[in-house]
């Protein structure tokens, strides 16, 4: 890339290659490629695969995932972590649980439920940012303590009797077989593909993650930012937890119990660099859409869980490592 | 080489040594010979090539071409080991021992006393090391966990693990720099013993009092070449500065008429904790003014107190004439003052981020609607900068990573400048990038000043002190060791003032 000395200031061009070369290179394509591949495995798999209500019965293996994955792949970029999201849901649906013994109504609950989110996100920014603590030592702490307190609330018991308005926000329809939560899954992609990529508030984040003494050097209030993006990943979480109480209609203290994993998988599989710095939303999307019809697909083949998360782990890790193939069957080298 | 001795006496012996960094010489063709119970005082500039040459006898850098012997026998250090087994060792500033470890573990850390079962024998280990400290008579317990230590007795430490080797070579790379008068005076006292022992001693230093002191002999290096070496009682202090910063200026700077416009920027009694204080200097639109001083003097960390990175215990800092408060990065920058870092990669470049969004960065207000990005408008203001500083890259949106030190430092300057700065700090701006670059950079300072912006110039290379300021003030130990006029500047003064030679003298 080197370029010989000249005496006039030269000419620049913005862009090095063209934008069909940039998407045919990127990672979406390639998951992309492989969701493809899944679908078709699928519909010779199962004759029922096809059907638009079971389709539409798969989005809700990851929509309520996914809201979280958004706020987590955010976090993740600007070079934190939290592990405390499912932790976040299980005391954020117990209040709501607890709200409920006192006669509040639908909106009151769902009112308590994103403020309990945004709270925990608040607790684990604090840790984070103020005390300085390392945000994946902080966030497991807190995943036990938020749990925890669902624990001590509830014991061997389960809260129920939500009111029927709320259900609409789990198990309702906008139209045909479009759920509400595929619809809120498709405005949220959209609201952080947004903020990621066209606002400067997303720019701050790939800087920070990239390299975060720069960034404070460059002025960008590094800890304002990461206590946002902890705020955002906590009302996500609460939001999960509306939607995922709705559904059940019940709350358990094991409710969305090891959710954490799954969602982080779902980032990482979208592919946001676990060490910070680059990743997109599209990316996160269509992983969540690839784990959706993956666990859908096994499910109507009557795989067991246990065989399910197997399969997806075994996909992680050949979706990563496969790039790192290919280059080191090309070169002979990693890295 | 003026010196005589016979050449069986060598302990080591470098000869025609090269080594070139992409766009930089580092050493070029140089000499350097070590006798046994002698003290020999490596002097040169900052930049000069004495680092590197250290690095090439502890096998960390592989030269280009040359030789090096020991006893007279061709020989080669791949590693820092093969060095260590040659019995050479080294005694940096920030030597590498480790901190949760006792001070006996690090004496003997890879080559411990084995008992039983190949076990280390931890009470010879105690017993061994006791010995050794009690040899370079140094009060320390081995036991003693190394973190409770200060720096000089870390440094004794160092030293007694130097012994435990067997090393002959001992390279004390700037050993005084941060002790005490009275640690110094301990050293110099280590020092003589070492030479009782026979041991071959390499001496890097920028005081001119302790090379007078303690050395038996010299080498100057200048710009990567050895300029001479002999016998320090062959020559003065005079002699010694004159050597060292040579009589020609080989890079040429821009011709410029310093046309000083109303004063932008004062501070006043600017003082922290424990790096700088009495700190008072005025800036005027259309200066540049240069800070010189030795590695560690607080230059440095005066910039970032002014750039809000950290904060200073006391003082005032007018901007216009009107105090001003700066909390952080964001403050300074919001009131117009910028700051081009020294680490470059670590504080400066988002590397892996591309050329247009590193310079952007800081402006993103200015590009964007309502928070929105816009593309086009980001561009622009990329081009526009980038152009003006005559970037050398394929395409602004290729990583900053991907560029040369000098190219990397244009987007970092152009990042500032895109933000419409009133005082701009440059923070050793062209240390460690090719020589059209440099040039550039200078142009680039030169016409900035020219257009009113008041320009702050950390450096230490002295060429660029003398041929880019208005005014230059000397940091020594944190304190103004003196501040002169365009016309004043001489390569002596600057030397004697950063060293405190004057004083001596």
């Amino acid at each position: 890339m080197s370029l010989t000395e000249g005496t006039r200031p030269r000419h620049v061009p913005d862009r090095l290659s063209s934008r069909p070369t940039r998407i045919l290179r990127s990672w979406e394509l390639l998951l992309f490629g492989i969701g493809v591949l899944i679908f078709l495995a699928n519909t010779q798999a199962s004759p029922y695969f096809l059907d638009p209500w079971n389709l539409s019965d798969a989005t809700f293996n990851f929509t309520e995932k996914a809201f979280i994955a958004f706020a987590m792949a955010l976090l993740i970029i600007s070079g934190e972590i939290d592990l405390s999201v499912a932790g976040i849901i299980a005391l954020a649906s117990t209040a709501m649980g607890w709200a409920l013994q006192w006669g509040v109504g639908a909106p009151g609950l769902v009112a308590i439920g994103l403020s309990v989110g945004l709270l925990c996100g608040a607790v684990n920014g604090v840790l984070v940012t103020r005390l300085g603590l390392p945000s994946i030592v902080a966030t497991i702490g807190t995943m036990s303590l938020f749990r925890g307190i669902s624990y001590i609330v509830l014991g061997d018991q389960a809260f129920n009797g939500y009111p029927p308005e709320l259900a609409f926000l789990g198990r309702g329809y906008v139209f045909w077989v479009i759920s509400f939560e595929l619809t809120l899954f498709l405005l949220f992609a959209l609201l952080y593909g947004t903020l990621l990529h066209f606002t400067n508030f997303g720019r701050q984040i790939y800087a920070i993650g990239n390299n975060p003494t720069a960034a404070t050097f460059t002025g960008i209030r590094v800890a304002r930012v990461k206590m946002i993006l902890f705020l955002l990943t906590g009302l996500m979480s609460g939001i999960a937890a509306v939607c995922l109480t709705a559904r059940l209609g019940s709350t358990r203290p094991s409710i969305a119990f090891a959710w954490e994993l799954e969602i982080v998988t779902m980032v990482v599989l979208g592919g946001v660099s676990i060490l910070g710095g680059s990743g997109s939303i599209l990316g996160v999307v269509i992983a969540a859409l690839v784990i959706g019809l993956v666990t859908f697909g096994l499910g109507l083949l009557n795989v067991p869980g246990i065989v399910m998360s197997i399969f997806i782990g075994g996909l992680l890790i050949a979706v990563i490592a496969l790039p790192r193939l290919v280059r080191l069957l090309r070169t002979g080298r990693v890295t | 080489m003026k010196d005589t001795s016979p050449e069986s006496r060598e302990v080591l012996s470098l000869e025609a040594i090269t080594k070139t960094f992409p766009g930089v010489t580092a050493l070029n063709d140089v000499a350097l010979s070590l006798y046994p119970g002698e003290v020999t005082a490596l002097v040169g500039e900052n930049g000069a090539g004495k680092s590197t040459l250290v690095k090439i006898l502890t096998g960390i850098y592989q030269p280009d071409g040359g030789t090096i012997r020991v006893d007279g026998a061709e020989t080669r250090f791949p590693t820092a080991i093969a060095a260590q087994s040659a019995g050479i060792t080294a005694i940096h500033q920030e030597t590498v021992l480790f901190d949760e470890l006792s001070v006996a573990e690090n004496i003997f850390l890879g080559h411990a006393p084995r008992g039983r079962f190949g076990l280390i024998d931890w009470a010879r280990l105690r017993v061994d090391a006791k010995a050794i400290l009690e040899r370079i008579g140094a009060r320390l317990d081995p036991e003693t966990p190394l973190k409770e230590l200060g720096i000089a007795s870390k440094h004794l430490v160092a030293i007694a693990r130097a012994l435990s080797v067997e090393a002959r070579v001992v390279v004390m790379d700037e050993p005084t720099a941060s002790l005490s008068q009275a640690e110094i005076e301990e050293l110099y006292d280590l020092v003589e013993r070492l030479k009782a022992e026979g041991k071959a001693i390499l001496f890097i230093s920028h005081k001119f009092d302790e090379i007078f002191r303690i050395a038996d002999r010299y080498t100057v290096f200048r710009d990567g070449e050895m300029v001479d070496a002999g016998r320090i009682t062959e020559v003065t202090e005079d002699q010694l500065v004159e050597k060292m910063v040579g009589r020609t200026m080989d890079a040429i700077f821009p011709d410029r008429t310093f046309d000083p416009g109303p004063e932008i920027l004062r501070v006043e009694g600017y003082r922290h904790p424990t790096e700088f204080a009495e700190i008072d200097f005025t800036l005027r639109r259309g200066e540049i003014l240069g800070f010189y001083g030795l590695v560690g003097a607080g230059r440095s960390e005066v910039m970032q107190a002014l750039f809000g990175v950290t904060r200073p215990s006391a003082g005032r800092v007018l901007l216009d004439g009107q105090e001003i408060v700066i909390r952080s990065p964001a403050d300074a920058i919001a009131q117009g003052i910028v700051y081009v870092p020294e680490d470059r990669g670590h504080q400066g470049a988002i590397t892996a981020l591309p050329i247009f969004q590193n310079v952007t960065l800081p402006s993103l207000p200015q590009t964007s609607r309502h928070g929105f990005i816009r593309m086009a408008e980001e561009f622009a203001l990329a081009r526009e900068y980038t152009e003006r500083l005559d970037l050398r890259a394929a395409a602004l949106d290729q990583n900053v990573g991907n560029l040369s030190g000098g190219n990397q430092q244009k987007v970092v300057i152009a990042k500032w400048l895109a933000t419409r700065p009133k005082v701009i700090i440059l923070d050793e701006p062209t240390k460690g990038i090719d020589v059209g670059s440099k040039a550039a950079v200078h142009a680039f300072m030169a016409e900035l000043a020219a257009e009113g912006l008041a320009v702050i110039m950390v450096s230490s290379e002295i060429p660029e002190i003398l041929g880019m300021s208005d005014r230059a003030i000397v940091l020594r130990d944190g304190r103004i060791a003196g501040a002169f006029e365009r016309e004043d500047l001489t390569p002596e003064i600057l030397v004697r003032a950063a060293a405190g030679y004057a004083e001596v003298a």
